[in-house]
């Protein structure tokens, strides 16, 4: 990867308290794992902010490397990743996805 | 394409004490439902055990002969709770 692709992903991730990079935007899920992703995030009605991965083959390909992840979609809270559209689904039923989402717009 | 037990045959080469189950969601041989338990997830975050079974399926997933892995992760204590709550 290149520095000045990583310093990209660096700011996206950093910049905002909650980040996806999905397939599509949170109006149009291009595929149904990055639909799930942004069904949970509007039941927990909190703001983040959406990458569309097929706007941009560089982050495409970059955050897999990035996150040491071969999937999409890619969730990061606070700077950390958190996962893809499984565990979303798990920290969601177990109650913990929501205490993250609220200490990260505390923080 | 690539067989359920063919899934299964790769991850248990990652993971050499895993129990395995394996579903083919669309019967297209690229969608596939897994859960693995395995006692290396000890101790580990729920993204390190599900990277650990990418690293496993590394090769297939790259070349994208597998297009979409749900994955599930226990331990075997997790494992054996979890089926205790349902």
């Amino acid at each position: 990867m290149t520095p000045e692709l990583q310093e990209r992903i660096n700011n996206l991730v950093n910049q905002n308290k909650i980040v996806v990079f999905m397939k599509g935007n949170r109006l149009m899920p291009q595929c149904g794992f990055s639909n799930n992703v942004v069904q949970i995030l509007n039941m927990l009605a909190v703001p983040y902010e959406t990458v569309d991965v097929l706007d941009d083959y560089e982050i495409r390909q970059g955050i897999k490397e990035y996150s040491s992840w071969p999937t999409i979609p890619q969730v990061y809270i606070n700077g950390q990743f958190v996962g893809g559209s499984d565990i979303l689904i798990e920290l969601y039923q177990k109650g913990e996805l929501q205490q993250m989402v609220e200490v990260a717009l505390a923080s | 394409m690539i067989s359920p037990s063919q899934v299964e045959a790769m991850i248990k080469a990652g993971l050499p004490d895993a129990q395995v189950q394996v579903q083919d969601l669309t019967g297209g041989g690229d969608h596939y439902q897994v859960t693995v338990i395995s006692s290396q997830f000890e101790g580990k975050g729920l993204v390190q055990q599900h990277q650990l079974v990418y690293g496993a399926v590394r090769q297939a997933m790259s070349s994208e002969a597998i297009h979409a892995l749900s994955l599930k992760t226990y331990t075997p204590q997790t494992w054996q709770s979890s089926r205790q709550t349902v």
